[in-house]
């Protein structure tokens, strides 16, 4: 297992101008990392979906290099998308899993099967383009380059570090996060994209 | 005293209401009754259809391809519609932008009881979500999509399209 914070750093000298969307705990290391907000998009909203929405806007920008920081408890809500991302074939999406094997915004309980299940063969099954799994730094930084030179849709599955809290909610400091909203108004703007 | 009767909605209103509203992408589950009007769609080289594994993948698609800048339409069944509650919620209203939903409103009749459960709470979830939404049952009524377009357009928020005429126009061979 490694950091996200790690992994998030060693990923970021080779995102170029790509759209990069997280989620889960350990996709909140990447807003202290991220050295182009502009192009930072927050998709999330509802269980478990925002790869689907990750889906919907790589196919609408096919031009733009679209990178998704998914978590396997999110995943684990929708295994479908999957199917539905290798179905539409995207050559710009590169999805990553940040696997901590638990849900540890709520105390770091085990997802079903946590140790065992290989989301890297799902995805190879289901039909991606390519695949990878890393449970070390030095392997993804070594292998980092390359993978972002693949044609897509690319899946690269990696154990992290559980980053696990366990205050009651009210008591937690939370870090700032930019809503939604703004993300989408400065992506698009920097895109010169209008909503039709 | 001939009495006139209505015509079926043809899948081809359809298409040319999607046409006519700028869609560039059709999401959708497709169900039991409605083979030609997917072959219909897939047939038009200026529409995409992403073809999702659950109804609740639709509205977050829906919502990606929005902010890429495209025109979209869900089309799936009140069944997958309720499935998709959290989906609806997160990724449509919460969202703020205009989207149609094209549900076929499985187990509807007009004539009788309605049997069917699928049926019985389809407008009752609209109702709960604060959607509105206009049925659709011949072809005399395909203008209200144009409708719901506008008004999602006007409103930013999710319009829906009740199709209940699935078991006749939309399953030709």
């Amino acid at each position: 297992m490694f950091d996200s914070a790690d992994m998030f750093r060693a990923f970021q000298p080779h995102r170029g101008k790509s759209i990069v969307l997280v989620t889960g705990t350990s996709g909140r290391d990447w807003g202290d990392i991220s050295e182009d907000k502009s192009r930072d998009l927050t998709l999330q909203g509802a269980m478990g979906q925002t790869n689907s929405a990750t889906l919907g806007f790589a196919l609408a920008q096919p031009n733009e290099k679209v990178v998704l920081f998914d978590s396997e408890g999110s995943l684990q809500m929708n295994l479908g998308v999957l199917a539905t991302i290798a179905g539409k074939k995207p050559k710009n999406l590169f999805h990553f899993l940040m696997d901590n094997e638990c849900y540890a915004t709520t105390g770091g309980q085990p997802v079903p099967n946590a140790s065992e299940i290989n989301y890297a063969g799902m995805a190879r099954e289901a039909g991606y383009a390519a695949t990878y799994e890393f449970d070390n730094l030095e392997d993804f930084t070594n292998n980092i380059e390359a993978i972002m030179k693949q044609e897509g849709p690319v899946f690269v599955a990696m154990k992290m570090v559980p980053k696990v809290e366990n205050e009651p909610i009210g008591r937690r400091v939370r870090r700032p996060q930019r809503p939604r909203a703004e993300t989408i108004r400065v992506l698009q703007a920097e895109l010169g994209i209008t909503v039709a | 005293m001939v009495q006139q009767q209505a015509a079926l909605l043809r899948p081809e209103t359809l298409v040319d209401e999607f046409k006519k509203n700028g869609v560039t992408h059709v999401v959708t589950i497709p169900d039991s009754e409605t083979n030609y009007l997917y072959e219909l769609m897939k047939e038009q080289p200026w529409l995409d259809i992403v073809p999702t594994s659950r109804e609740g993948e639709t509205f977050a698609v829906a919502l990606g391809l929005t902010v890429g800048g495209k025109v979209l339409v869900c089309v799936i069944q009140n069944t997958g519609m309720m499935e998709s509650g959290d989906s609806i919620r997160g990724m449509a209203l919460d969202a703020g932008f205009p989207l149609v939903m094209l549900i076929g409103y499985r187990g509807w009749t007009r004539h009788g009881v309605v049997t069917d459960s699928a049926a019985r709470y389809t407008e009752t979830f609209l109702h709960a979500m604060g959607i509105n939404y206009y049925l659709v049952e011949q072809e005399d009524d395909a203008s209200r999509i144009s409708v719901a377009f506008e008004e999602a357009k006007a409103t930013s928020r999710p319009v829906a399209v009740l199709i209940g005429d699935e078991y006749h126009g939309f399953n030709r061979t």
